[in-house]
């Protein structure tokens, strides 16, 4: 147990406490011991700034070691990047959170278990380099965002959103295990490292595929990519900070930092440059041209976040191109893979803010609706100043930081064109042009989302509250991501060598040999470039298209309910539970005959399946026993008799003849060598006999008008399938015998070792007693059963 | 002979089924009844018939039928019984509480 396990378990172990701080320390908010938490880890971390940069940090604890399943904690620049990310932005979340929520109102010691848990989980996700113990903190993560998102349970939204995020996000994590047990087959090894090393000889393997497909689903559901996105609009009723640190910050990048953490393994595949890549890029346009549409700002923030994601996993897809050309200097994909680390940084930042602004705006005056809101400007100034920095900085405008990894995207985007592979010749182009419209949306809901809050008519009429500038310690955390991404968007470089290097030089080891080092490209970022052109169309026709918004914006309108993936979803929801009912409904219907028939008509069926199968069906009349006359009359006997049960309309008829086939297999026993069956035989039939005629002394007449023709056909059509198999069974029985009975044992030693003359007897109470103990225990039970039905006469109550 | 026997034994089966496969509790318990002389009578026939003499050592004789087969099919013979004797008893209390030997009647739906 190191300190570094210390670290990535100290969120889960201190969630314990919670709930006793929370009773007992009632003063307190219970959000400052969580504050204080996770900037302890922070600091922590920011401790292995320096090391990574020449040395990468392992650490092992033995969990399953039986079945190479041990938590290896692996810190490299990746990894880092992501544990600064949630322990900071953690830490501001938990700062906001503790002025967001009510410490007298809300369930606070709830809150920050789950809270806690989610970061703990999420450490456990980015710094272990076991697959199995990355899968269960990934787990770890839907679960506890299930349940954030379901906070406040009593609104039907939240548990719709919290299912719906459940149900997407546990598909993609099963599809992923399925690709990491796939990867344990191929190689041998839950270590990504391990299996990293041993891509080149596993490449050609037939589950290498489907083991990449499998895992990019985990990804894309986890990071909300087109089609998968659906879940994340919904998860907007979580509360803010949740929404703020889960849906924009951290968890969604789960599946970007999983994307990014196997492309050593994946990348040089065309599928995987094909998936990532084009799903990336339609996603960043879909979202963000679906983010215009909407009127609630959480929701546009939501579809913004989608967007971004797309942005940058379609950066990681192209930065996978860099494989195929050996060079580093002036590699132009690998400057997509560090603008994809840099983006993830910026939007980490920005998004942040912005959900904290909404989280504010909602907080002071009652609603997130952008047709209600308006004229905020000069009642919440600082919170306007907030807005401005990220909504700028989302729109990709200088001088902020999204400017600066808007313009590396879009440089990585027109080198698509140049691509020589994956016939990337004649469909390249069509990146930067989606990207470029993709853009053009950005920048219009990004000035929705600041304009049509913060300016034009104050409307007080609509508000519920009146408003005021939000206290200070709410404003603290954005105004330190604020402050953050102006500082990024001057001085990127501080970013680029400490971390950004690193976890460039983790998602591409093989291009990046030791003591090699890659020069990031923020530094010329002067210039007129393609991309600067681009920008500028960006702003020109964004602007164009903000302004002719009411008159474009009716084509949302027209765009069909029924083609939307919501309504695919839920109508699958609701399809698969009439479905599953109706297939229940039609075969279990209730009745005990149906019932029979399935199973003697899967009786018949396996069994002439096999017996066909294995070619088991033989007859030989050797060495079987002479026809007599005796057994042949009895045989008719019995044939009558059961025929006279069958056609019979009266009761005792069949009761007697049911008797008569009793007394006749006694004469059977009686020609067939066997005194005891014969006495047993004879007795226990005319018992059972007395018994029918007791009960039929009860039972009313037997009435069988009701069964139609079609009735008795299917009874008797099963029936004479399971009687002719029974015969042919018999016959391929009696014609392969493979050894001799073991019965000459017990001729031979009934006298000598049990000192008796009856074998039978002997066989029942000596050599085989135990069954005729328990057998003594049936009659017993049956005895003690059947005088309880009798005796006992419970009324029938209410509550049963 | 074994041969006719497997015969009987079928048909024993099938009218068997026939029988539970009905309506009416009595008729399904008769057919339960039938299943268990056909069981009984194929484990009998499964050891070969007329083999020797009965299995008793007083007979001094040179071959004995079977015994292992006859012991099975006491036990079977007993076991039968207690369950025919119970399940007789369940349809008379059966029918006095519902007031019907139709199983179709007796449909757990409510």
């Amino acid at each position: 147990m190191s300190l570094l396990h210390i670290a990535i378990f100290a969120p889960l172990l201190f969630a314990i406490f919670i709930p006793f701080l929370f009773k007992r320390l009632r003063l307190i908010h219970t959000g400052w011991f969580v504050f204080g938490l996770s900037i302890i880890l922070f600091i922590y971390f920011l401790q292995f700034l320096s090391d990574i940069r020449d040395y990468e940090i392992q650490e092992t604890i033995d969990w399953i070691p039986s079945l190479g399943i041990n938590f290896t904690a692996y810190v490299d620049g990746l990894s880092l990047l992501f544990a600064l990310l949630i322990t900071g932005i953690g830490s501001l979340v938990a700062l906001y959170s503790i002025y967001y929520l009510s410490k007298e109102k809300e369930d606070l010691g709830s809150f920050y278990v789950y809270l806690l848990m989610f970061m703990g989980a999420m450490l456990g996700v980015v710094l272990s380099d076991n697959l199995i113990v990355l899968y269960t903190f990934w787990e770890l993560t839907s679960f506890s965002s299930f349940l954030l998102i379901g906070y406040w349970y009593h609104k039907e939204r939240s548990r719709y959103g919290a299912q719906k995020s459940m149900l997407i996000t546990v598909f993609g994590g099963l599809a992923m295990l399925g690709g990491f047990l796939l990867l344990y087959l191929m190689t041998g090894t839950f270590s990504i490292r391990e299996i990293v090393s041993m891509t080149s000889d596993i490449t050609a393997d037939p589950f290498f595929i489907p083991a990449l497909v499998l895992v990019l689903l985990g990804a894309f559901t986890k990071s909300a990519q087109f089609p998968f996105h659906i879940w994340l609009p919904d998860a907007m009723e979580a509360p803010t900070p949740v929404s703020a640190y889960l849906h924009s910050a951290t968890m969604v990048k789960a599946g970007i930092y999983l994307v990014a953490r196997l492309s050593p393994i994946f990348a040089a595949q065309g599928t995987w440059f094909w998936l990532v890549a084009g799903f990336g890029i339609f996603t960043l346009t879909w979202a963000s041209f679906n983010a215009v549409k909407q009127t609630d700002l959480k929701a546009i923030l939501a579809y913004s976040t989608v967007s971004q994601l797309g942005l940058i996993m379609s950066l990681l897809g192209v930065g996978a191109a860099a494989l195929h050309y050996s060079f580093l200097d002036d590699n132009l994909y690998m400057a997509a893979t560090f603008a994809a680390v840099f983006h993830l940084i910026n939007h980490a930042t920005f998004k942040g803010s912005l959900f904290m602004v909404v989280g504010i705006v909602d907080h002071e005056t009652g609603t997130r609706d952008i047709r209600k809101l308006g004229g905020l400007m000069q009642i919440m100034p600082i919170t306007f100043t907030i807005a401005l920095i990220g909504t700028f900085s989302m729109a990709g405008l200088p001088p902020f930081n999204g400017f600066l990894s808007k313009e590396m995207f879009l440089a990585a985007m027109v080198n698509v064109i140049s691509l020589d592979i994956f016939n990337m010749e004649t469909w390249g182009v069509l990146f930067p042009v989606i990207a470029w419209i993709g853009s053009v949306f950005t920048f219009v809901y990004s000035m929705l989302l600041l304009f049509k809050t913060f300016t034009g008519d104050f409307k007080p009429e609509k508000l519920e509250k009146k408003p005021h500038e939000a206290p200070f310690g709410m404003l603290l955390p954005p105004i330190i991501l604020g402050a953050l991404v102006v500082v990024f968007g001057f001085f990127p470089n501080i970013l680029s060598a400490s971390i950004i290097e690193p976890a460039a030089k983790a998602i591409a080891p093989v291009l990046i040999d030791a003591g090699q080092e890659y020069n990031s490209h923020i530094s010329f970022w002067h210039g007129f470039t393609p991309e600067l052109y681009m920008t500028i169309g960006i702003i020109i026709f964004g602007a164009f298209l903000y302004v002719t918004l009411p008159t474009w914006g009716k084509i949302y309108r027209r765009f069909p309910e029924k083609l939307s993936i919501n309504y695919f979803y839920d109508q699958g929801l609701i399809r698969a539970e009439s479905g599953s009912r109706g297939l229940t409904n039609s075969y279990m219907n209730g009745s005990i005959r149906t019932y029979m028939i399935y199973i003697l008509i899967s009786f018949v069926g396996i069994l002439t399946f096999s017996i066909i199968r294995k070619d088991a069906f033989s007859f030989t009349t050797e060495g079987l026993a002479p026809i007599g006359l005796y057994e042949v009359v009895l045989g008719i006997i019995i044939f009558g008799a059961s025929i006279t049960i069958l056609v019979a309309k009266s009761r005792l008829t069949s009761i007697i003849a049911l008797g008569a086939v009793g007394y006749t297999v006694a004469l059977f026993f009686v020609l067939f060598r066997a005194p005891d069956l014969v006495l047993t035989q004879l007795v226990i039939e005319t018992i059972s006999v007395a018994l029918f005629l007791l009960a039929f002394y009860h039972l009313p007449k037997i009435n069988r008008k009701e069964e139609r023709i079609g009735f008795k056909l299917t009874n008797a059509l099963v029936a004479a399938g399971v009687g002719v198999i029974v015969t042919i069974i018999a016959f391929s029985a009696l014609s392969n015998r493979l050894f001799e009975s073991i019965s000459q044992y017990y001729v031979e030693n009934t006298a000598e070792k049990a000192g008796g003359f009856n074998m039978v007897n002997v066989i029942l109470v000596d050599f085989r007693g135990f069954d005729t103990m328990f057998e003594i225990a049936v009659l017993g039970i049956a005895a003690l059963g059947i005088y309880g039905m009798i005796k006992l006469r419970l009324s029938r109550r209410e509550d049963l | 002979m074994e041969i006719f026997m497997s015969v009987l034994i079928g048909f024993l089966f099938a009218s068997a089924v026939y029988l539970m496969l009905s309506k009416s509790l009595l008729r399904i318990i008769i057919g339960t009844g039938l299943l268990s002389h056909g069981a009984h009578l194929m484990l009998l026939t499964m050891a070969g018939l007329k083999k020797g003499t009965v299995p008793l050592l007083g007979e001094q004789a040179k071959a004995y039928t079977d015994p292992i087969p006859q012991a099975l099919i006491l036990t079977a013979i007993v076991i039968s019984f207690g369950v025919t004797a119970f399940f007789l008893v369940l349809a008379y209390r059966a029918y006095q509480e519902l007031g019907t030997d139709n199983i179709d009647e007796m449909r757990g739906t409510e």
